[in-house]
This record gives structure tokens, sequence and C-alpha cells, in this order.
């Protein structure tokens, strides 16, 4: 390095004339245009950007100018360096985009490969489709009610208005518990829900309950011994056949989309009177909409509001009861009751997690 | 009730332009289900003529008896003969059940009969058979094939060879099935079918059960009517004997009479038989026939003595109960009353003197006797569900009138016993049918509806006083009656709207958990399973359960399905296994499966089999507490289960490796997904093995301090003895207390975000240490600045000695408010280490 120019005599410093300095440029950026890898720039940048490269070492002798030349010769090598400085970035932008290019199309797999490492869980849809329909009427501000599958004679028939010697105990083919005059059953159907909800609910009671029931069928592809039903029941002052009908056109809707509707056909339930048979019009239905029987509703007989102490002359009610396993023949086609029962997982994981 | 549309034409004046599907619709709406509309006939294809036989001619040369017969077809259907039109057809007929003189039915040559059988002309037997005669199951108008059907016999007949047999077989009547609901005990007949369809229709109706003018005044005997009495009227409140002597018995059912009986699907037995039933379909009235001979004095109605037995007709011998109504003579019991009747005084083909039975008997009673005796009858259904209480004397008579008819005989006389009857009246506010229905429904419909239902209606003010009709014992209540309108005035008419909304409180926690864990498992891999609750004691044989496991103590069923499986599950597990065995027979090698439900557990002194007097509180109003608690205590615990089970890989092999088996600690780990998705805090320790699983692969799993279930491998005897694969895993824990431990509210994490500090450390303990004392003692050891310990290799080997093994643990440590510096860390570290050397011996390994 000069020793600092304090004479202010104009001394000639070589490196840092135009010609030098010109030419060291030109040579780092033909350098810089000539790397072909990163590696490369990398060498060329060391060797004419580094702290030993001749532009670098140029500018030290800057301040060995006299004051009047420093501006001019900085001017000169600023200029240089920028350029130089340049050609670097972009020549190290395209070496980059190329090297990127390469190394993704390298890294690239076959997509297509399958992964079924971890099997699939599902849930049943016998439980997903009575979620989906309490759901229905957990928005309408219901509650879901349960009870016990072993139930007392009592309440699953003679609170329902069905004596011991009722003929409607003979059209439902019941287990008894222990023995035949034990008062326990499994019980025939969700109704007795509705009793244990008349006896242990405050009023006014709106519940939907879905459940698990049994009748003495031998399994075969439309009966099963044990098969699932869902039951509503409402209790309030001023209920009318109307809210009944509205409550299940609004039900059809929700399940079976808005050009669903129902029809009611007079029937008779001991448990409800007025009763009726429902029709509910199904768009969906295989081979085109057709009405589809499900279930059974009606008014609260009063007779049974007494037994749970409910003054029929204050409230009234209705109440209405479809088959689960039913609605998953018709609703999904599904054309055999065994399947439901004997735990092939095929059967299950068709229906994934949510229906 | 099977019910021909010409025989409610008789009584109902349907439009005749009304299809069958129309009338079914108008029965639909009157609240019948008709579950099937049969046109009869309606695949046959051209003429069907009567023929009378002229001759017949035996031909003797064929293995079996074949006839060849002239028939008289009248003037348009018989043979042409040169060009001539004859008046009869030759035919071969293999039946012999007929003689020249009777009435048959012919099919003639291009008539085609059910199955698309074409009737030709044809050589057969070295004869031209030129039609066809015909038997009922040929026609399929019934089964019967013992031979041609005969129309009639007597030549005299009032039968013309030529004219169409389709009005008379019925060929283009509609059969309705339809099914009738308890309430409706006065449609299992002709005449309340009819005036449904008449109301339906809004057409007029006749009553074929009011008019007693057919029935001949008794003619004078010798011979006395047989006497009839009743000694309890709780039992039969009307008994009504008419007796006929003289009959033949050895006379045909008039045909119009067998086809209607077989189209409403009974089969022709006798004269005498056949018109007891004609009569009950007709007018819903049952009838018995006794046999005057066979009879000992006179009849009496009573209840069943104590070890009191009867054969009834299906040759049952029945042990009677005292509650069970009979009919009896000196001798003791000759029927079930309003059930069956006995084989000692059934008619035969002697009996010239018959005693036609009609009552009105309990209805409860009969409803009770054919639920003990398990004999269900056309008279017991009719019985259970209410019979018009005047009917017997009208129906008695109309039988009388028809066995006369075809049958001759001389009616001399009957007894009659009949209790005071009280006839009820129901008040009914005029308004209520209009508030059920939310329609405006004035008085007077009201009281047009009722009166159309039969009912007597007197008005008083705005409130009705109603007499129901002897046909309709089922209204009882103001609610029937308001039924009775709103259906007559149509469902349809009613408006739709929703109730005012009210405010639920969404699912309960437990039924939210259950959804979760479901959800969880799902997502875990597990496939739902809803297998039968119904178990045998060789299923608990196969899970190798000891005698006295409590799991064995199973509610058992009075009724089973199966005699192989009379119990409730006190476990998911044979069930489970069942099905993944089930699955892999089909194919499926990888399962892994779940289960949630009930099980059944018998509480501290409930026997298996029941009580037998059991608490049974009235129904006029609600229950005492007490009484609700005792119907409680009759009922078994039910806590809902979760189980899984699962075999084959638990990861599939492919590209990206090897297969992972599941094993036990798959089965563990289910339980853990359980808990987690709850945030129930589950304990998983070494414990009780019990079986099925095996011994040394067993966790119990543990929440709030109690044992919740078990989860580990099957053991291999039970896997053997179930045919399942070598480490199938399960697991099953009582859900209720899982969920029940899980907290009311989730505590929210502090997320302290100053740098981490990471240590490993790897501890060589004896073998038998297990793990989870081994990170207990590192917890507590590493004080609070501890945020996490994982295990994350195991080790055993040269290298760490003989029954021992090297655990290696990562520890990360943090502090909410500071960086740590190098010696918190170490001294932390340091004294997790001792801890675990002071508690199990652990060793550092490898400093």
């Amino acid at each position: 390095m000069s020793a600092p120019n304090k004479s202010f005599d104009p001394v000639e410093v070589a490196a840092l004339t135009e010609p030098e300095v010109t030419k060291a440029r030109d040579a780092a950026i033909a350098a810089i245009a000539a790397a072909s890898s990163l590696d490369e720039l990398k060498v060329a940048r060391l060797a004419h950007a580094g702290d030993r490269s001749p532009l670098a070492l140029a500018n030290r002798e800057i301040g060995a100018l006299p004051p009047q030349a420093k501006a001019e010769a900085g001017q000169r090598l600023g200029a240089a360096r920028a350029a130089v400085k340049e050609a670097l970035e972009t020549r190290q932008q395209e070496l980059e985009a190329d090297r990127d290019q390469r190394v993704l199309i390298e890294e690239a797999v076959d997509v297509t490969l399958p992964w079924d490492r971890n099997p699939r869980g599902a849930r049943h849809p016998i439980t997903t489709i009575q979620e989906r329909i309490a759901d229905v009427f957990i928005a309408m501000g219901y509650e879901v009610a349960e009870g016990p599958e072993v139930e007392a004679e009592w309440i699953n028939f003679d609170a329902l208005n069905i004596a011991p010697d009722h003929p409607a105990r003979t059209m439902q083919d019941t287990f008894f518990v222990g023995n035949e005059d034990s008062g326990v059953v499994l019980r025939t159907h969700t109704s007795p829900v509705q009793i244990r909800s008349m006896l242990n609910r405050d009023l006014p009671i709106y519940v939907i309950c879905p459940g698990r029931v049994y009748r003495t069928d031998e399994l075969d592809a439309t009966h099963a011994p044990v098969f699932h039903q869902v039951e509503g029941l409402v209790v309030d002052k001023g209920i009318t056949m109307a809210d009944l009908k509205g409550t299940l056109d609004h039900f059809a809707t929700a399940m079976f989309g808005p050009d669903a509707k129902t029809r009611l056909r007079p029937s008779y339930f001991p448990f409800t009177e007025p009763s009726a048979e429902i029709d509910f019009w199904f768009p969906q239905a295989k081979g085109g909409p057709r009405w589809i029987e499900w279930g059974g509703c009606g008014m609260v007989n009063p007779r049974v509001l007494r037994a749970c102490g409910i003054d029929p002359d204050e409230y009234s009610g209705f109440a209405f009861g479809m088959g689960i396993d039913r609605a998953l023949m018709f609703r999904h086609d599904v054309t055999d009751m065994r399947d439901m029962a004997e735990g092939d997982v095929r059967f299950t994981q068709a229906f994934g997690v949510e229906i | 009730m099977r019910a021909p549309l010409s025989w409610l034409r008789e009584y109902a004046d349907i439009p005749t332009a009304a299809t069958g599907d129309d009338v079914a619709n108008a029965l639909v709406r009157a609240g019948l289900e008709v579950e099937e509309v049969e046109a009869i006939g309606a695949d046959i294809d051209g003429p069907l003529v009567i023929g009378r036989v002229i001759s017949v001619e035996e031909l003797t040369e064929f293995k079996k008896p074949i006839r060849y017969c002239q028939v008289d077809v009248g003037p348009n259907h018989g043979a042409v003969v040169d060009g001539v039109q004859t008046t009869t057809r030759g035919i071969i007929c293999g039946a012999s059940n007929f003689v020249a003189g009777d009435t048959v039915v012919i099919a003639p040559p291009g008539t085609t009969l059910p199955g698309g059988f074409t009737i030709g002309s044809r050589e057969t037997y070295g004869r031209l058979s030129d039609g066809m005669i015909c038997s009922e199951r040929e026609l399929g108008l019934g089964q019967d094939h013992a031979g041609i059907l005969v129309l009639a016999s007597d030549p005299n007949a009032d039968h013309t060879p030529g004219d169409d047999a389709a009005p008379i077989l019925g060929i283009g009547d509609t059969v309705f099935d339809i099914a009738v609901t308890p309430d409706r005990g006065y449609c299992l007949s002709i005449r309340g079918l009819a005036r449904e369809a008449a109301t339906s229709f809004d057409v007029e109706f006749r009553d074929p059960g009011v008019d007693l003018a057919d029935l001949p005044a008794p003619a004078p005997s010798d011979q006395q009517p047989v006497n009839g009495l009743v000694e309890d009227f709780d039992a039969a409140d009307l008994f009504m004997l008419r007796t006929l002597v003289g009959f033949d018995p050895s006379a045909p059912t008039p045909y119009a009479i067998r086809r209607r009986l077989t189209m409403c699907g009974m089969r022709s037995v006798s004269l005498a038989v056949d018109i007891t039933n004609y009569v009950m379909l007709e007018l819903g009235q049952p009838l018995h026939a006794f046999d005057v001979k066979k009879l000992q004095g006179d009849i009496v109605v009573r209840r069943a003595r104590p070890e009191e037995k009867l054969e009834t007709l299906d040759h049952v011998v029945r042990e009677l109960d005292p509650t069970d109504i009979l009919i009896t003579d000196d001798r003791g019991a000759i029927s079930l009353a309003g059930t069956m009747g006995g084989t000692e005084t059934e008619i035969d083909d002697a009996s010239t003197d018959l005693v036609i039975e009609a009552a009105h008997f309990s209805a409860s009673a009969t409803a009770l006797a054919s639920r003990r005796h398990k004999l269900s009858s056309e008279a017991s259904r009719r019985f259970e569900r209410g019979v018009d209480r005047m009917l017997a004397p009208y129906a008695s008579a109309r039988a009388i009138a028809l066995l006369i008819e075809s049958g001759g005989g001389t009616y001399i006389g009957a007894t009659a016993v009949e209790a005071p009857h009280t006839s009820t009246t129901i008040t009914l506010d005029a308004g209520l049918p209009g508030r059920v229905a939310n329609l405006d429904i004035g008085p007077g419909e009201v009281v047009a509806k009722l009166e159309a239902v039969g009912c007597e209606v007197h008005i008083a003010e705005s409130t009705l006083n109603v007499s129901p009709p002897t046909w309709r014992p089922d209204l009882t209540d103001p609610a029937d009656l308001v039924e009775e309108v709103i259906r007559l005035i149509g469902y349809d008419n009613i408006p739709s709207r929703l109730p005012h909304a009210v405010v639920g409180r969404g699912l309960t926690r437990s039924q939210r958990q259950r959804r979760q864990v479901g959800r969880a498992l799902a997502g875990a891999g597990y496939t739902e399973v809803l297998s039968s609750p119904f178990v045998g004691d060789a299923e608990l044989d196969a899970l190798a359960l000891p005698d006295d496991d409590p799991r064995r103590n199973m509610l058992q069923l009075a009724n089973p399905i199966s005699t192989e499986q009379p119990g409730m599950r006190t476990t998911l597990v044979p069930a489970l296994l069942a099905a993944v065995r089930r699955n892999i027979g089909r194919g499926i090698d990888d399962v892994a499966a779940y289960e949630m439900g009930s099980v059944f557990h018998l509480r501290d002194g409930q026997p298996t089999t029941g009580i037998t007097n059991p608490p049974r509180p009235g129904v006029d109003h609600r229950p005492t507490q007490q009484q609700v608690s005792d119907l409680e205590a009759l009922l078994p615990d039910q806590p809902m289960y979760l189980a899984v089970a699962l075999t084959g890989n638990r990861e599939r092999p492919g590209w990206w490796g090897t297969a992972r088996e599941s094993l036990w600690a798959d089965a563990i780990e289910a339980a853990r997904v359980v808990a987690d998705s709850i945030h129930a805090e589950l304990t998983v320790r070494a414990g009780a093995t019990p079986m099925p699983l095996h011994p040394g692969r067993c966790a119990e799993l543990v929440v709030d301090d109690q044992i919740v279930g078990y989860a580990g491998e099957l053991h291999p005897r039970v896997v053997q003895a179930m045919g399942l694969p070598p480490r199938t895993a399960v697991m099953e824990l009582n859900l209720d207390i899982v969920m029940n431990a899980s907290p009311d509210v989730v505590p929210g994490p502090r997320i302290d975000t100053f740098p981490v500090a990471k240590e490993d450390v790897a501890l060589i303990v004896d073998a038998t240490v297990h793990a989870a004392r081994v990170e207990a003692a590192l917890r507590d050891g590493a004080g609070e600045l501890l945020e996490s310990v994982r295990l994350f290799d195991v080790y055993t080997g040269a290298q760490v000695g003989e029954g021992k093994r090297s655990l290696a643990y990562a520890l990360r440590f943090r502090a909410p408010d500071r960086t740590l510096s190098v010696d918190e860390v170490t001294t932390a570290r340091e004294a997790a280490v001792a801890e675990a050397t002071s508690r199990v011996g652990a060793v550092l390994r490898g400093v």
C-alpha cells in the first residue's frame, strides 16, 4: 500500500488509471459470464470481487491520491465495482435457477404410487344415521333421550296403554328376560323412553330417542331380532296434529331434500290416539321418486299422559317412530339386513364416518 | 283378512267404475292397511265355459286311469264337425272324481291358463282331446288338485252349458289382503269392511247382520233344543245355542260358498264347518258346531278347574289354567271357549244333529288364553279384538238358514243366556276434534262423522253424549272419538305447522363423548361392528373363562331365538371375535374392529331367571317414586362398554417398506386413543391377567384408581379354541367410568417461548423393571423444569449384560421465564438419573 499522499503532489497510481480499471472490470465480467456452475462462479467471485481482486486492491490505492484526484478515481472505481457486482448477482440468479430446475426434475417422484399403508376405519352406518337424524331434531331444540335395552314390562307395555290382555302385545313378539312373568323384557320399541322422559323430565318435553330394540324374529334378509328405531316425543301446551305434521314435513326435507314431503294414513297404536302411519315422499328413490312407508305417529294418548302424571286437559303431545335399519335399506339401497348385523368390515367401510 | 270385492259390493254401493286399486285406496284412507290387491284370474286369457259331462269312457289300456269324456259345452263352443257347429267336445281327462251329469269348467282350445299354458286340440291316448276339463289349481284359483273342479253334481243344477264360467269362478274379481289393527276387530268381517268402504266412498251401506226374517220358526219336535248355562258372566255375557236336527252331513257345500272361502284363504272342510266359517267371515261372529249326539247333558260355560285338561282339534292335549274359559258338558271340558273346539264333540260325516254355539266371550280372557296356549285361531283373533255383542243371535240364525238351504234338517229352537248390559256413554267436548286437528270443525260436522261411524249422539250444548255402536267396543275414550272424526275428515286436510321453538341444551356430555370415541377409533383405523348381544356358554368356554368368572353370570332369556345363545352379553369380546373370524373367513386378513354397546350385569341378589311376582303399578295415575324405584330394581346394570379386536397387519407392506403386524401394544394403544379423545387420564399397568388374555402380555387399564378394563394379546389357548390367527389382540373397557373421569372443562395449556434444552439419557435397568416406573422416577427427579420425557429406544444385548436392558430417554427442559443455563440443565438431568438410580437401580449408560 502506498503511503498517504499528504503533499498533495499529483502522484500517478497505475492501478487507478482508466485503462487499468476498465481492463479489470472487463476481465471480471468476462470471467463471471464464463462461469458455468455455481462453483465456478464462486471462484470467479473470489478472483474478481474478493479482497485480493484487482479492483479491491485498486480501491485501497485511492487514499494515495491527492485530494483533488480522489473523487474522480473513486467514481471510476465505484462504477466498475458496481458493474461487477451486478454481473455477479445476475449470473448467480441464472445459475441458481438452472440448478433448481435440474434438481427439481431429478427429485421428481411417481405420485401415483399407492399408499394404503394404514387401513382406514369407519363407523357403522346405523350409528351415523342415528346421529344424523338426532342432529335434525337437536337443531330444532330437542334433546336426545335414552333408556335401557332391558326394560321393565310396565314401562315397555302397561304405561303405554298396552295392558297384559291387549291384542297389541301379540303384535310385538317379545323377548322375556328370566321367565315370562318376571316383569322384565328386552324393549320391543323405543317407546318406553317416552315414558321415562315423561316421568323424569320437566315439562315441556321435546326429545328424540334413537336406540336398539328387540323382537323374536329370526335373522334373514328382511328381519332381525335386534334392530334400531328412533322415537320422537313432544309434550307441551297446545300441541296439535298440525304440529306433528309440520315436524314430520321438516324432518323429511332435512333428510331427503327440499322436494320431500309426508302423508299420514289412519292407523292404530295403543299409545297414540289419533294414530297414523307415515309415508315419506322420497325423491332419490332407486327407480324414481315414490312414497315410502316409514314409521308411525300420533297424538299421545291421554291415558299415557295420565299414567305419567301429566294432566291431559292442560298438556297434549305427539309422538312418532321410525325404523333405522329400514332407512338404511331404502335410503342407501341396502338389500340384506344380515349385512348390518354380521360385522363384515367391507360393509361398514363403505359408509366412512358420516352418512 | 282377505276380502273379495264382489262380496263387499253386496253390502256397499261401491261405484261400479271403481277399480280394485280405487277401492284399496278408499280402504287405506279409512285406516286399513291393504297389504295386497290380487286380481283373480288375471293370468287367464281366453274363454272358460260351463260344461256338463254327457258320457265317460274308461280307457283301460294305460297304466293309469284315463277317461275320454263327451262334454256338453253349449251351442257356441262345441267341436265343428264337417263344417257343422256341434254342442259337444271330446276331452281326455286323467281325473276320476266326476260322473256323467256333473257340471265342470272347460278350457276350449286357444285359452291360455296360468303359467302360459295354452290349451290345444291334440291326439293323446289314441283320441283327439279337444280342450281341457280344469282343476282349481290349473285355473290358479286354489291348491286343490285332487281332481277336476266339479261345480255341481245335480244335472238340474242352475248352470247352463256354454255359459261363461268366469263370474262363477270369481275371475275378474279382486281380493284385498288387509292387515287389521287390534282396534278394528269388526273389520275382520265383510260386514265391517263393507261399512268402511261405504263410508269412505260416501255411499249406502246395507247391514247384513240385522235381519232375523230368514230364520224359520222352530218346528215342534220330540227332541228338546240343547240347553246352555253360564256360570260366570265375566267369561261370557251372552251365550246362545241353536239346535238343528235331521241334517244331511254328506250334502256338499255350494260352490259359491266354497269359492268365497277359498278366496278368503280358508279351506273347505264339510258343509257344516264351511257354513260356520262363511258366516264368521261375513259377519265377524265366530261360531262353533257341536254334534248333539256326542254331548252329555247341558252345555255350561265356566272357568277351568285345577288340573283340568282338554284335547283341542289340533290334537294337542292342553293343561288348562283356572282363568281359561271353557265350554263343558257333563263329562267336562269340550271346547276352549272362543279359541278352539275339542276333539270329543267334533262334528263328522255322521253328524245329523247339530248345535250352533254363538257367544260373546271376554276379550281379555280370550287374549290371555290365546297367549298362554300359544294358540291363535280365527275365532280367538276376533274375540280378543272385540266382537259385536249383539251379533250372536243374528249370526247363528244366518248359519242355521244356510245349513237348512244346503243340507236340510229341522230347526227346533234356541236357548240363550244373557247378562244385563249397560251401554256406555262417552262425554265429548264438541270442540275437541277441532283443537286436536288444528282445524275448524263445527259441532254439526262432529255429530255427522260420529253418526257415520254408527254412534248415537245426544247434543247438550257444546257437549256431546256419544254411545258407540255395539261393533265398536274399542271406542271408550273421547280421544277415540276424536280419531274417528279426524280420520273421516281426512288426515290430508290437517294443516302443517311447526311447534314454537324450544330451547334445548344439545347433546349431553356422554352423548358427545361416545360420538368422539367412535370418531377417534375410526380415525385410528378401527371399523365399527354392531353384533348380536345373545351369548351362550360355549362362547364363554372358548374364552376359557373360569367357572366362577362373573362374566358367566348372564341374564337368561325365557324365549331365546336359539337355545345355544340364551344369555345376554356380559362382555362384548365373544361377538367381536366372532365378527373378526367371519371377516377372516371372507378373505379379509387385516381386521381392526371395535364395538360400543350395553352389556348386562346382574346386580347382587338378582337371579338369572328373574323373579315371578314383579310390581305392576296402575296406569290411571303417576306411579310413586317408590314404585318407580321398585321397577328400576328389576333391571340389571347396563353399562356402556367398548371393545376392540385386531389381527393381521396394522401397517401393510408396500414400496415404503415392510409390514407391521398388529400386536398387544396396539390393543393397549386403542385404550389410550379412547381416553385421550375425551381427556380422561388412563393409566396402563401390569396387574391381574384375566382370561382370555395372555398372562405375560396383558395390561390393566386404570382410571381414577379403578380398573376399567384390560388389553393385550389373546391367550394362545383361546386363539386356538376360537380358530383365530396367533397374536390376535383385544381390549375391553367400561366406557361409562372412563367417560365420567373426563373433566368438565379441559384446562388450556400455557405455551412457553424460551429456548428448550434437550438431553438424552440411556439407563441400564434389570429387564424386569417396568418402563413406567423408570419414567415416573425420571419425572419426579427432574423437577419442574422438565417439559417432557419420551422413551425412544429399548436395547437388550451383550453390551448391557444378561438380564438387563437399556432404556433411552429424550428429556426436554424449559423454563417459563428465562433461558436455562447449562448448569441448571445439567443439575436437573443428574437429579432425574439419581432418582431412577435410587428407585429402580438404574445405571447411566455410556458415560
